[in-house]
């Protein structure tokens, strides 16, 4: 019997390993590690992905990195949660032996990651998640962010909304990190740059919850002149089409988030809300050489169009590039020290990883939305580049944390 | 105040309210014959939105606009039944003999099936449906705007509920199904063909569904996120008005959109919570919902479960085995590899200790994780607010979950059934609301991080062996409470409660101390589990985690003590190695789901333990 189970136990201990072994190393490549909520994001996810591939690939027949090492990036869906995703971060850091990551979409996610990334020592660049925290209150030396965060975009609306004489305005967000940072970002620059204005009614719906009716006829009570929005995708659409049809945006200063993203406007059709004020992304009427360029690789590529997602996973792997040139090592605090203050040139210009907080200068669009044949598009739109809405440094060393 | 708005207002909750009850009424008559909970019915709606926007596109260009859209409409909704009839088919009725909760695994594989297979047919994009031809513009009520499309809604509600009335007095079959709902056992002794009647059910409740889903595409885009949005409440609805009574569950979503309409003047922020305030408050005042009755049914699934018998010569051998593995496991493997084993030590014990309160208690909790999460939040605030260092933060996590299963479960005991494991739910979700809502406290949505375990316990593999000898000492703990009189007691109050009461057991107080017993271990999960993470947020709090809790139980085999064990690792293990594999992880893991179901019909523990039975008999 003792030498049954003695043996059934060393088999075990034996399956055990060999499930667990690690797979053999390249030596001339540099591993990166990536992870993203493709599975419960998949809108955002296929553009994202196909953007960094495709950088990937042009970098690797351009000749690689660093000289010639071709870069290798390992993907994983990150589960959707944050248990997971550090899970799969910490396998893609022990087992695969990556030498950074990179990815996330969700800002819980991407500060747990961010978080991980600063206890092991491991530089992590976040690519969608908004919330401020990432790069200031909570920000760590290792955690770098690619897209420009709440406050920056709510800064380029309130600003555009600058001359539209609106006093009172209601505010429309869900109630979640996202829209709550937006709504107290909305708050606090909307007397700073808009003398006089206040916010005079606040709706907070559930995320994917909305209430359109109740929410659309809760604002129209308080007659603002003006509405700022954050809801977006379903939400958003309840929201149009109640809303319209109860006369909310007539007469209205509309401003919103995000809702000018091809993700967004695109499906949208010719139900698109003209008139509003947004950021996105109007990719078609872009034309700098870098961007056409862009545009005409990926259409050749995927034969699709690219969406705001593309762009910005298309521009990671040209920062990796950049950085690890720059670094010459893949010691991480070599990466680290490159990427503070790098300048990359991008499709949409260069931008600047700013050494005080870690937060890409990638600006956004800010525009107005037209519908044109059957379809919503911006407007006299125009690039507001990031640098300029950023946090000032005092803000900054206000609130994060030293390094 | 303006009278004219605040009809306006109510006219905008009379809609909500109907699409509320379109949903829950499916079902509440599922539920009420069959006692399915079917997780699936989300699955379902979104199903009706997707169907009814592709016929749209088709059939309006073939028929004309208005033909087309209003013809579209109940064919989707027929076309939704036909696929619950499926899933009874091929699926259900493969397992009815299992223990009731066994159907609830079985239909949360389909969940994830069904979440895969609509963003690979339709894309994971929104699909904007059509507006409904002859409703696309507004009337003016009191100087008011309204949608007429709205009123369409309104109009709906109490149609569906007409039409069902008449089907369930006035004809043989509704009278059938009134009759299952009240007594099934009865109904089957008295010749009728329950299959049929399951099968027939199991249509109406997906048509029903699909029908909401459908009548929502004039308002809301087609997207894969729909299932999951509406499920929650859906069930909320079905108990607040009595589970199996169409009636109520009408009432049920009067009162909830109404409240929610005019809620968010005062407290925009009451969306998150509110439904479950209300599930709360009605259940502790009327435990059996607004119109339910009392459960006449006393089966619960227990009916081939033996007594508990100490472990056997061989089955000592093989746990002291089990154990010189686990010991052994950080020479032989790498870091990732402790990782997750740690993090099966830490689910094992979770749902150890779910089973601790649904096996020996018989009572079905759907919010476990209430107590998890509390667990992980007590330990986490220490750290995060105090500066405490993991050694004294994590004596916290047993505390705060243990006070809180105290405080939730003294009104939990005085339910039974179903309703009871709403209730938990109800209580999980306010937990997980304030945790989500009190943002300068337990940083909202975003969590804490940081949350690191002390200098000392940092190596991945000290911190394996800690967690190895803290879960291993709570499962050998409840493993012992099992045993000892104490168990055995809340097991006889399991099996029947009249004679328990009469030999002069409290019941009531064996089980709330039995609950806070449950949540105290499962807090201490929570705290192994924050300190392996070094972060916590609300979603280690949220329905996903109370339902991962009770797949792992199921899985294993809810009427054997290893089940929760076997079903932990088998659960946490498939979804680890499953997620790198592919994109389509949760269709795969929903597939696994189901094949484990029909194969193993006891649980994988109950499989391995008739199997053992049979060896050492034969032997």
């Amino acid at each position: 019997m003792l030498r049954r189970t003695f043996l059934a136990a060393a088999a075990a201990v034996a399956l055990a390993a060999m499930a667990f072994t690690p797979g053999a190393q390249a030596q001339d490549s540099v591993k990166v590690g990536e992870l993203f909520s493709y599975a419960r994001i998949a809108a955002f996810a296929e553009p994202y992905r196909k953007g960094w591939q495709l950088a990937v690939e042009e970098i690797n027949a351009a000749g690689g990195v660093m000289g010639g090492k071709t870069l290798e990036v390992i993907s994983r869906d990150d589960g959707g949660t944050t248990a997971d995703a550090v899970r799969v971060a910490d396998e893609l850091v022990t087992n695969e032996g990556v030498d950074f990551l990179f990815g996330t979409f969700f800002s819980n996610i991407g500060l747990a990651v961010g978080d991980y990334a600063k206890q092991k020592q491991i530089l992590f660049i976040a690519a969608e998640p908004l919330t401020d925290a990432l790069t200031m209150a909570q920000g760590n030396r290792y955690t770098f962010r690619m897209r420009p965060n709440t406050y920056m975009q709510t800064k380029m609306l309130v600003e555009a909304a600058r001359d539209s004489g609106a006093k009172t305005w209601a505010i429309v967000a869900p109630n979640y990190e996202y829209g709550q940072s937006a709504a107290e970002n909305f708050k606090k620059l909307l007397p700073e740059i808009i003398p006089g204005a206040e916010v005079v009614e606040e709706q907070y719906p559930a995320l994917g919850k909305i209430d359109a009716g109740a929410t659309a006829q809760a604002i129209l009570r308080t007659n603002p002149d003006g509405i700022f929005n954050a809801t977006f995708a379903g939400d958003l659409a309840k929201f149009v089409r109640e809303g319209q049809l109860r006369g909310l945006f007539e007469g209205r200063t509309v401003l919103s988030l995000l809702t000018g993203e091809p993700e967004y406007l695109a499906p949208m059709g010719a139900e698109a809300p003209e008139g509003w004020i947004v950021t996105g992304y109007p990719w078609e009427q872009i034309d700098t050489p870098e961007h056409t360029a862009f545009v005409e690789a990926y259409q050749a590529t995927y034969d699709d169009y690219p969406r705001l997602a593309s762009l910005l996973g298309y521009m990671i792997p040209y920062t990796i590039k950049a950085m690890l040139d720059e670094a010459d090592s893949t010691d991480t605090e070599a990466m680290v020290d490159a990427l503070k203050g790098l300048e990359v040139d991008t499709p949409i210009g260069p931008i600047t990883m700013r050494a005080i907080d870690n937060q890409a200068t990638a600006g956004a669009f800010v525009g107005t939305i037209a519908v044109e044949d059957g379809q919503g598009k911006m407007v006299d739109w125009h690039y507001a580049d990031g640098a300029d809405y950023a946090h000032s440094e005092e803000e900054v060393k206000a609130v994060r944390p030293g390094e | 105040m303006d009278p004219a708005f605040f009809f306006i207002q109510f006219l905008s909750g009379l809609a909500s309210a109907s699409n509320l009850f379109l949903i829950a009424c499916g079902l509440t008559i599922i539920f009420g014959v069959t006692r399915i909970v079917n997780f699936a019915h989300g699955s379902f709606y979104m199903l009706g939105a997707y169907f009814a926007y592709t016929l749209t596109q088709q059939m309006m260009a073939l028929l004309g606009d208005a033909l087309g859209f209003w013809l579209a409409l109940p064919i989707a909704a027929v076309a939704v039944g036909l696929c619950a009839v499926v899933m009874e088919l091929i699926l259900l009725r493969r397992i009815y003999r299992s223990h009731e909760l066994f159907q609830l695994l079985a239909t949360f594989g389909v969940v994830l099936i069904v979440q895969d297979l609509v963003q690979e047919v339709w894309g994971p994009e929104e699909l904007f449906g059509p507006r409904a031809p002859g409703f696309t513009s507004f009337v003016v009520i009191f100087g008011f705007r309204f949608p007429e499309y709205q009123l369409v809604l309104i109009a709906a509600g109490p149609l569906v509920l007409g039409a069902l009335w008449l089907l369930f007095n006035r004809t043989r079959w509704g009278t059938l199904v009134r009759a299952a709902t009240q007594d099934r056992e009865m109904v089957g002794a008295l010749g009728v063909n329950q299959a049929r009647l399951f099968t027939g059910v199991l249509f109406l409740g997906g048509f029903l569904a699909g029908l909401a889903g459908a009548l929502q595409l004039p308002v809301e885009p087609a997207n894969p996120f729909m299932d999951v949005n509406i499920i929650a409440e859906a069930f909320v609805v079905t108990v607040i008005g009595g589970m199996g009574n169409v009636l109520g569950a009408f009432l049920a979503a009067l009162i909830i959109a109404q409240l929610q309409a005019f809620g968010i003047l005062v407290f925009p922020e009451i969306t998150l919570v509110l439904p479950f305030l209300v599930m709360a408050l009605v259940l502790v005042v009327r435990p059996w919902g607004l119109l339910g009755k009392p459960e006449t049914s006393t089966s619960h699934g227990f009916a081939g479960d033996r007594p508990l018998r100490p472990l056997s010569r061989t089955q000592q051998a093989l746990v002291a085995a089990l154990i010189a593995v686990l010991l052994l496991l950080p020479l032989v493997v790498g870091e990732y590899s402790q990782k997750l084993a740690l993090e099966v030590f830490i689910y094992a014990l979770f749902a150890f200790s779910l089973n601790f309160i649904m096996g020996a208690g018989g009572m079905v909790s759907f919010g476990h994780a209430a107590y998890f999460g509390l667990g992980g939040y007590g330990a986490a605030l220490l750290v995060h607010h105090l500066g405490l260092n993991m050694e004294l933060a994590i004596l916290a996590a047993p505390i705060a979950a243990g006070l809180g299963a105290l405080l939730f479960g003294w009104f939990v005991v005085r339910l039974s059934g179903v309703y009871l494991a709403m209730l938990t739910l109800a209580f999980a979700q306010i937990v997980w609301s304030t945790a989500f809502q009190w943002v300068e406290l337990t940083g909202g949505d975003n969590g804490l991080i940081g949350i690191w375990p002390s200098q000392w316990a940092s190596d991945r593999t000290v911190y394996y062996y800690l967690t190895l000898l803290v879960c291993g000492a709570a499962i050998a703990f409840l493993w012992r409470a099992s045993h000892a009189p104490f168990g055995y007691t809340l097991r006889a109050g399991r099996d029947s409660t009249v004679r328990a009461d009469a030999i002069g057991i409290d019941l009531k107080r064996h089980q709330w101390l039995a609950f806070a017993l449950a949540g105290t271990c499962a807090g201490i999960a929570g705290g192994m589990f924050v300190f392996s993470k070094g972060n916590i947020d609300p979603g280690s709090l949220a329905i996903p985690t109370s339902v991962d809790a009770l797949v792992m139980v199921l899985l294993g085999g809810i009427q054997t003590l290893t089940g929760p064990l076997v079903g932990g690792a088998v659960f946490h293990l498939l979804e680890a190695y499953i997620l790198p594999l592919t994109d389509y992880w949760r269709a795969f893991l929903g597939a696994v789901i189901l094949v484990l179901v029909i194969a193993f019909p006891m649980g994988l523990a109950g499989f391995l333990r008739d199997r053992l039975t049979r060896e050492e008999s034969a032997s």
